[in-house]
């Protein structure tokens, strides 16, 4: 959907989706990156499962909502990427449940 | 200036608090440090711009012609700010602001709940200036929701910030004068867009024609002209568009059009939405200030004085988040905004006040020579602010469609609260930032009336996600231990 | 304010209020065979029906007055008929769900006061029974994985359910609708007077006749029950609730101040302050009741908040329903609670037969406000 300008210099970063590797540039927004990954749907809704992907980038339309680094329903497209960061894609609602249980056996 | 990523580091009262730095925010800040006063300026953004000067310290675009000289002269804006003794929290979301309960008792000083890196705190201020800007109105069109359709400003936001362009056979419609302009950009940047969908409707021009001996004299018209005239080079243009939809199944795979009697289909990777910005007046709504419906600009207004105080005191808001008026004119009006705040903070006696502000009254009036001739020109079409086909989802949250909308104000649901408690619509993550202006006007012409008649949302805080252990950490009060433990 | 007070309508049965109470009521009349109007102000305006919790809620109720406990449970029981009723008139599922309810304790001090509660609700004379458990830390966790170490126990009662109280709201105007219920919203009422065999109710909108009218007004009773020799001294009572955005199904019974919907939001309730008629959301209130909602369910810390809202509850002197028809204007009737989901079942399916009947049975005489007339006398 999106591809980089040539010859933009700058540093890269490391990070996966869903498990993934894949490289950004440092000063990226999450959604940012995720687009220039080539990623076409961030998410499912939990109203009726349709994929949605960034509509805004400027964190009114909360369509870009990513797990990172565990924690769910985040705005991509507000939050820089970092070095390391683990994002993945959304399916319906948020299991809090799940992302407790993984904080608490990773703690 | 200083720097701030810490919420502990945030001291307990400022003087100023000014929400959002774009070029109102910036400018309201750099002025009300100028008069010694304690500023503290706010943006949930890593960095300082707004939206038209998005990325502005940070942007790889580095070819000065591909973003335009508009674009660059935000750079004297961060200069000054930058030069100030102003402290800058980027990275903060502001997600309050009321009455201060507690404290020394001057009129109008508020507490405003602030976020940093999933920490909240309630701090203190003696005036607080919202510069929170404009967002793209909805453009509720069927297939909307769809990956690959966003809007022309989102795709804006990821070129100043990331330098990406758009891939593939990418369409853009609607209509205004930013769609040229983010057009133009795009195209600078290497984006091959294969056609313009225009939805001005054809009747604007008659309508406009009067305002047009303004615009003729204004810097808009330069502008515009070279706009339209490079749009023209190499991209096909259709206009009087009086349908759009897009089609698609796990993305948008093509756009379909109505104009005149044609139907046309186009294959599309990336569709681009814009048909003008509005104030994003969620906050204001929030604090309670009184907002008008504008029926020019179709859109609510915040009531504002002459110093942009609206109707809740030591409340201001400056820049388009207090009506559409430009970048040019959100300065100015940010440095009007903090004039008049450092009166009423005994900073500047109301003489000092009206001299200073004399000069910029008088460039305020320039900038805004030809805006009623661009805002009847580009009045967006109805039939792209009123979905007619009735599975158009309005509220994107809840996917609440323009047919169930209908459905509901047959029985006899009057305005968007009892709306909103009906079907939900509103109620989701974005708390009807994407459809209020929808539904009110969907609902007002369901039952005939204005939308001033009809009302929008009225919303109340948290204004931006805070979790509830950010909230839980807040302090409590004796009142509260009353009210909750039973 | 004359332009549209042309208008005249003519009815059998007027309910005034659109809120909870007054469409359960009216969809009731209507069930059989009524010809209703049905009375209410716009989109801006003191609405209970839209600030609620939802709980269908048994335990705990009736401290003072056992009636009350045995009204409330009968609601509790016939609330499956009300959802059915409604599903198969509407299409609309309000997500009954009566899995049982829970409220939790914080200390040993909460735990001891609520057990006392409980102990002395089931003392009262005329109390009807229903079984209730007091659950200690272990076996609530048993029953709730969730919960945190700070719940010191808990009282369980497999009569406590929960609704979608939104789409009950929304599936009652639309049953009504059906039922030919005529609604008219925008339509504030200011005076009602006897008249002949019925009354007449004025507003800036126009006047209606009809032969019976119902006070459901929600605090507006206050004002409009002296008009037909009524006496409904409701106050407000303020309430702030919380909810999240939506979570995938994790807690599957109502707390009585944490619940999970069916669409998947956590909600968190509910304050009670008596401030009159404001409606300001306070962080130092939201914040304590999250902060008990987080040390309930630790894993809640991590949502994030989409809204907050604060709601007036009608509250009569003793927290106890109103139902009363006029003595000196037979056919005018009050019917006011602070408990309107709840009580809905017995709303649609009790009461109003016994208003079209003419005559409010001796098991409801308890709820008269000649109680309040004996007490101030006393
Ligand atoms: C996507 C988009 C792109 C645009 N591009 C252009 C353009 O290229 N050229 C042009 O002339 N005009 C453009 N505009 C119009 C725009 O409104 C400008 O006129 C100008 O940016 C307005 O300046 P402002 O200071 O009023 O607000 P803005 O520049 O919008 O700045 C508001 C700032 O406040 C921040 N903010 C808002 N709420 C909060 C909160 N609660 N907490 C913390 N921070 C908050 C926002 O993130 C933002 O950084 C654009 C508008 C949009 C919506
Ligand atoms: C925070 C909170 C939590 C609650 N939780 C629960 C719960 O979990 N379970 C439960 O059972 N109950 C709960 N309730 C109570 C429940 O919401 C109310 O009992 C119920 O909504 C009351 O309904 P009502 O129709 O009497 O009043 P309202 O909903 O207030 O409706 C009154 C209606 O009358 C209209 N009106 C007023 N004056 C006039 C006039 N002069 N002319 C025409 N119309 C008029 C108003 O516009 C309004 O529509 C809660 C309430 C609150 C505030
Ligand atoms: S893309 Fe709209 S909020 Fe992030």
């Amino acid at each position: 959907m999106f591809r980089r300008l040539p010859d933009l210099g700058g540093e890269t970063v490391n990070f996966t989706i869903d498990g993934r590797p894949a490289t950004a540039r440092l000063g990226d927004t999450v959604a940012a990156a995720l687009l220039a990954s080539g990623m076409e749907s961030c998410r499912t809704t939990p109203v009726s499962g349709a994929p949605r992907a960034p509509y805004c980038m400027m964190g009114v339309c909360f369509e870009c909502l990513v797990t990172i680094n565990g924690i769910g329903n985040r705005q991509s497209c507000l939050i820089p990427v970092a070095e390391g960061m683990a994002i993945e894609t959304q399916k319906g609602a948020r299991s809090i449940a799940s992302e407790y249980s993984a904080k608490g056996d990773a703690a | 200036m200083k720097t701030i990523k810490d919420v502990a580091a945030l001291s307990e009262c400022y003087d100023l608090l000014v929400i959002g730095a774009g070029p109102a925010g910036m400018a309201a800040a750099a002025t009300g440090a100028e008069q010694g006063l304690s500023t503290l300026l706010i943006d949930e953004n890593p960095a300082p711009g707004g939206q038209i000067y998005r990325g502005i310290t940070t942007t790889p675009v580095a070819a000065k012609e591909t973003l335009g000289a508009d674009y660059w002269r935000g750079t004297d804006l961060v200069r000054d700010l930058t030069a100030s003794e102003a402290t800058y929290a980027p990275e903060t979301t502001v997600w309050s602001v009321g009455p201060a309960a507690e404290g020394p008792s001057d009129p109008g000083r508020m507490e405003v709940g602030v976020s940093v890196g999933g920490a909240a705190r309630l701090i203190q201020a003696r005036q607080v200036i919202a510069a929170t800007g404009a967002l793209e109105r909805p453009f509720p069109i069927p297939g909307w929701t769809l990956p690959g359709v966003m809007t022309a400003g989102g795709a804006q936001i990821a070129l100043k910030t990331s330098g990406l362009v758009p891939d593939g056979r990418v369409v853009v419609a609607g209509s205004g004068p930013l769609l040229y302009l983010l057009t133009a950009q795009l195209r600078a940047a290497g984006a091959k867009i294969s056609v313009m969908l225009d939805t001005t409707p054809h009747e604007n021009w008659g309508r406009a024609i009067r305002y047009a001996s303004d615009f003729l004299r204004s810097p808009y018209l330069g502008k515009g002209l070279k706009l339209l005239l490079g749009a023209h080079r190499g991209m096909r243009i259709v206009r009087g568009i009086t349908a759009i939809e897009a089609d698609g199944d796990s993305r948008v795979r093509s756009v379909r059009f109505r104009h005149g009697s044609k139907e046309e289909e186009l294959p599309c990777d990336v569709l681009l939405l814009h048909q003008g910005v509005v104030p994003n007046i969620n906050l204001a709504n929030a604090v309670g200030c009184a907002l008008d419906w504008d029926d020019d600009q179709l859109t609510w207004v915040p009531q504002t004085d002459e110093w942009y105080e609206t109707s809740v005191k030591g409340f201001t808001i400056a820049g388009d988040g207090a009506g559409i008026g430009g970048a040019e004119s959100a300065a100015l009006r940010g440095r009007l905004a903090a004039l008049g705040a450092g009166h009423r903070l005994g900073r500047l006696s109301a003489k000092d006040r009206d001299q200073m502000a004399a000069p910029v009254r008088t460039e305020l009036m320039r900038a805004g020579r030809g805006r009623r001739f661009l805002d009847v020109l580009y009045r967006p079409a109805k039939a792209f602010r009123v979905p007619k086909a009735d599975d158009t989802i309005v509220c994107r949250c809840e996917e609440v469609t323009a047919g169930k909308l209908r459905e509901t104000v047959a029985l006899g649901v009057a305005g968007p609260n009892q709306m909103k408690s009906f079907l939900r619509c509103g109620m989701g993550p974005c708390q009807g930032r994407l459809c209020g202006l929808t539904v009110t006007e969907l609902i007002a012409d369901t039952r005939g009336v204005s939308p001033n008649e009809v009302g929008g949302y009225r919303l109340r805080p948290p204004i931006k996600p805070i979790t509830l252990g950010e909230l839980a950490a807040l302090p409590k009060t004796p009142a509260a231990i009353k009210a909750v433990e039973r | 304010m004359t332009q549209n007070s042309a208008i005249r309508l003519e009815s059998e049965i007027a309910v005034i209020g659109g809120g909870l109470v007054g469409s359960a009521t009216a969809y009731g009349l209507a069930r059989q065979g009524a010809r209703v109007l049905m009375f209410d102000e716009g989109d801006i305006a003191y609405r209970a029906s839209r600030g609620n919790f939802a709980l269908v809620w048994v335990q705990s109720k009736g401290l003072g007055m056992p009636e009350y406990a045995t009204w409330t449970k009968a609601s509790a029981e016939q609330w499956s008929t009300l959802a059915k009723s409604l599903r198969d008139d509407t299409d609309i599922d309000v997500a009954h769900h009566q899995p049982g309810g829970f409220i939790l304790c914080l200390s040993e001090a909460e735990m001891e006061a609520r057990i006392n509660a409980m102990r002395r609700l089931h003392n009262q004379p005329k109390m009807v029974q229903y079984p209730y458990e007091v659950l200690d830390h272990d076996e609530t966790k048993r029953r709730l994985p969730a919960i945190g170490p700070d719940v010191v126990g808990s009282v369980f009662c497999p009569l406590d359910g929960h609704v979608n109280s939104l789409r009950l709201f929304r599936a009652l105007h639309t049953a009504i609708a059906r039922l030919k219920v005529d609604y008219r919203p925008n339509s504030p009422i200011e005076s009602i007077k006897p008249d002949h065999d019925g009354f007449l109710i004025n507003g800036p909108w126009g006047q209606a006749r009809v032969q019976k009218v119902v006070l459901a007004a929600g605090l507006g009773n206050a004002r409009l029950a002296p008009m037909v020799g009524l006496h409904a001294p409701v106050r407000p009572s303020k309430g702030q609730v919380i909810v999240t955005e939506k979570a995938a199904p994790f807690l599957h019974h109502p707390m009585v101040t944490v619940r999970q919907t069916d669409e998947g939001g956590v909600m968190i309730g509910d304050s009670q302050e008596d401030l009159g008629f404001d409606t300001v959301v306070t962080p130092p209130v939201i914040s304590l009741m999250a902060q008990r909602a987080v040390r309930m369910f630790p894993l809640l810390a991590g949502l994030n908040i989409v809204r907050t809202w604060s709601a007036l509850r009608v509250m009569s002197p003793d927290g106890f329903p109103i139902y009363d028809q006029s003595q000196s204007c037979p056919g005018a009737f009050v019917v006011t609670c602070h408990s309107g989901v709840t009580l809905a079942a017995n709303h649609t399916l009790t009461l109003a037969h016994h208003i079209l009947e003419g005559t409010l049975p001796a098991s409801l005489e308890a709820f008269s406000s000649r109680r309040f007339h004996v007490s101030s006398a006393a």
